[in-house]
């Protein structure tokens, strides 16, 4: 198993379903706060499974999730950044469906991680539909397509190098420099700031 | 066969809920049940979705993965109910967009629970907890309601409730017996919840005299409610070592919880919109309802 | 948003009946499948739905009943006296 491809998921996911959990109460309608929730409720499952498969059966899923120093995360600039209207959140939404199914599906034959990979994949299935959902209905709308062009390059930054092309092929939009994983925004020390505050109120190892 | 005919005549009327009748949206009601039921169904779902907004900040902040999949589950079905209770006054002639902008207004209330800080992860414990516990016993009282598309969904939302006081325990417990810092969090929020918690039921009219159980919206009274929530949740806060913040709370032989006599000022000046969180809170709504108006024209397009 | 409002049933397990669990509102049918996914199965409450719009369903609430027509129902059937007579008659048949 490839384990620095597993965490980049885990975190990537971790990291998405966090941001994407701020809009619960104040999505544009009530219906898709629902909706919105669930996935992002589904986000953290998958990587609260990915860290469980780091850490084997018996491991700390949860010191994976939250106790590392901010280096050690390994998730992309996309889903760190504070989307804050909707139109880029979901315009990130639909981006990171699209790259993460061609993600996913690499990961497939993975011996130890494809049968993880084959449950996230069923479960995006879901998600897919969503994200197109909104997509089919805002394309024509500016700012949308503003959103969409924003974020193409941390988009194409999801994925390895290899898997781009597929990428671009879907999505449409010609290539672009990707903003590469590796750094961190800004963004993500104040994310991981507040995500952290409560558990680190208490001494390592306390139960919640 | 002959199906049940609701009678055209209000006191007809109110003699046929009184004995159970139940109500559709398109049969006929007198004009009073109609605003009455329409202003307690719309408070409901106001508070439904205000009461998302002290919990919101503290889903960002949970601890462990377990629990943020919890605490975003349980703010998810509130506001999943704010949207069942809006679509029935929406089928009672008042549209969501005219219930949001009277909320955001001031023209129309919500629960007092929700005008209030929260501090801690306490809180979280004891909202989830004490608090949707008291809302669970109103609830409960719902589930006859006279008007039956209200009734029906409030079997959905008693449903999506039971897992919300087991989390709410489940946190507590974990607090109670973990430091004795994490002991004094929950001590210390509900030092703080107590008093709106008491005045949560609303203050003790006879259930003759409240226009809400006369036209069987509800069928309990507001000391009955409150009676119940002492009852049933007193002794699991004493069990738990931790105490209750008015000296004269006891249980009499005969049952009935004697208790100092809740603010019943400080209530009626929170739900008419000056709490310490009011403005704030609503300032926030109306904040995202405005910049993503464009959304919901871009659907109805 | 415009008004479209589909009415949803949902089926509780495999092999029940259909039942009215309330109504979505909702743009077009896509979004109202997804919606009325997350109100009516997140908790894996419903193992199936039909989503209907609103002024696909025509409501039908009366039926005339005139000639009070018991003969086609059970309870235009009181068999209990006549039962009663026969039995005694076959007691006195089976003594005698």
């Amino acid at each position: 198993m490839n384990e620095q491809t597993l965490l980049e998921l885990a975190d990537d996911e971790l990291i998405l379903g966090w941001r994407e959990s701020e809009w619960t109460g104040i999505a544009p309608m009530l219906e898709e706060d629902v909706a919105f929730s669930s996935i992002a409720q589904n986000e953290i499952g998958h990587a609260r499974a990915a860290y469980q498969l780091l850490v084997g059966e018996d491991g700390d899923a949860d010191a994976l999730a939250f106790d590392r120093k901010l280096e050690e995360y390994r998730c992309a600039p996309l889903v760190e950044l504070r989307l804050m209207d909707w139109a880029h959140t979901i315009a990130r939404r639909w981006l990171y469906e699209t790259a993460d199914e061609i993600r996913i599906a690499a990961l497939k034959d993975d011996p130890d991680a494809g049968g993880l990979a084959a449950k996230i994949d069923r479960e995006e299935a879901y998600h897919r539909m969503h994200a197109e959902m909104w997509n089919t209905r805002l394309k024509d709308e500016p700012r949308y397509r503003k959103a969409v062009a924003d974020l193409w390059p941390y988009a194409l930054g999801l994925l390895s190098p290899e898997l781009r092309p597929t990428l671009i092929a879907r999505v449409g939009l010609p290539e672009v420099d990707a903003i590469e994983r590796g750094s961190h925004t800004g963004e993500l020390a104040e994310l991981w700031d507040e995500m952290t505050m409560v558990r680190r109120s208490a001494p390592a190892g306390s139960q919640w | 066969m002959v199906a049940v005919e609701v009678p055209r005549d209000e006191q007809a009327f109110l003699e046929y809920v009184q004995s159970g009748g139940q109500i559709e949206t398109t049969d006929w009601m007198p004009d009073d049940y109609r605003a009455k039921l329409i202003k307690f169904i719309e408070m409901h779902g106001n508070s439904e979705l205000m009461g998302v907004l002290p919990e919101r900040e503290w889903l960002l902040r949970a601890p462990t993965l377990q629990r943020k999949l919890a605490l975003t589950a349980k703010v998810q079905d509130e506001v999943g109910h704010a949207q069942l209770i809006y679509r029935v006054v929406e089928d009672l002639g008042k549209p969501r967009e005219q219930c949001l902008a009277d909320l955001i207004s001031g023209k129309a209330k919500f629960h007092n629970v929700f005008h209030y800080p929260t501090h801690s992860w306490g809180d979280v414990g004891v909202i989830a907890w004490l608090v949707d516990a008291a809302a669970i016993i109103s609830q409960k009282a719902l589930l006859k309601c006279s008007y039956a598309p209200y009734a029906r969904i409030m079997k959905k939302i008693c449903w999506e409730e039971s897992f919300h006081i087991l989390h709410g325990r489940d946190v507590i417990l974990a607090m109670v017996t973990g430091t004795p810092a994490q002991f004094e969090l929950v001590q210390e929020a509900l030092d703080r919840w107590w008093g709106p918690l008491m005045q949560f039921h609303g203050n003790p009219i006879p259930a003759g005299e409240d226009p809400m159980f006369v036209w069987r919206i509800k069928s309990q009274g507001n000391e009955e409610a409150r009676q119940q929530f002492l009852e049933g949740y007193v002794p699991q806060i004493h069990e738990l070592g931790l105490t209750v913040p008015d000296p004269k709370l006891r249980r009499r032989d005969d049952g009935v919880w004697e208790y100092t006599e809740p603010d019943w000022e400080e209530l009626r000046h929170v739900v008419t919109g000056h709490g310490p969180k009011t403005q704030e809170r609503l300032a926030f709504r109306k904040r995202f309802l405005d910049q993503e108006q464009w959304v919901r024209d871009a659907l109805a397009a | 948003m415009s008004e479209n409002v589909f009415e949803v049933f949902r089926q509780e397990r495999r092999g029940q009946p259909f039942e009215h669990a309330g109504s979505v509102v909702a743009p077009d049918a896509d979004f109202a499948e997804a919606w009325a996914r997350e109100q009516y199965g997140r908790r894996g409450e419903s193992v199936a739905l039909w989503l209907v719009p609103r002024e696909a369903i025509r409501d039908v609430e009366d039926w005339a009943d005139e000639f009070d027509l018991k003969y086609r129902r059970v309870d235009g059937y009181s068999i209990k006296a006549r039962l009663k007579e026969a039995r005694e008659r076959a007691d006195t048949a089976r003594a005698g």
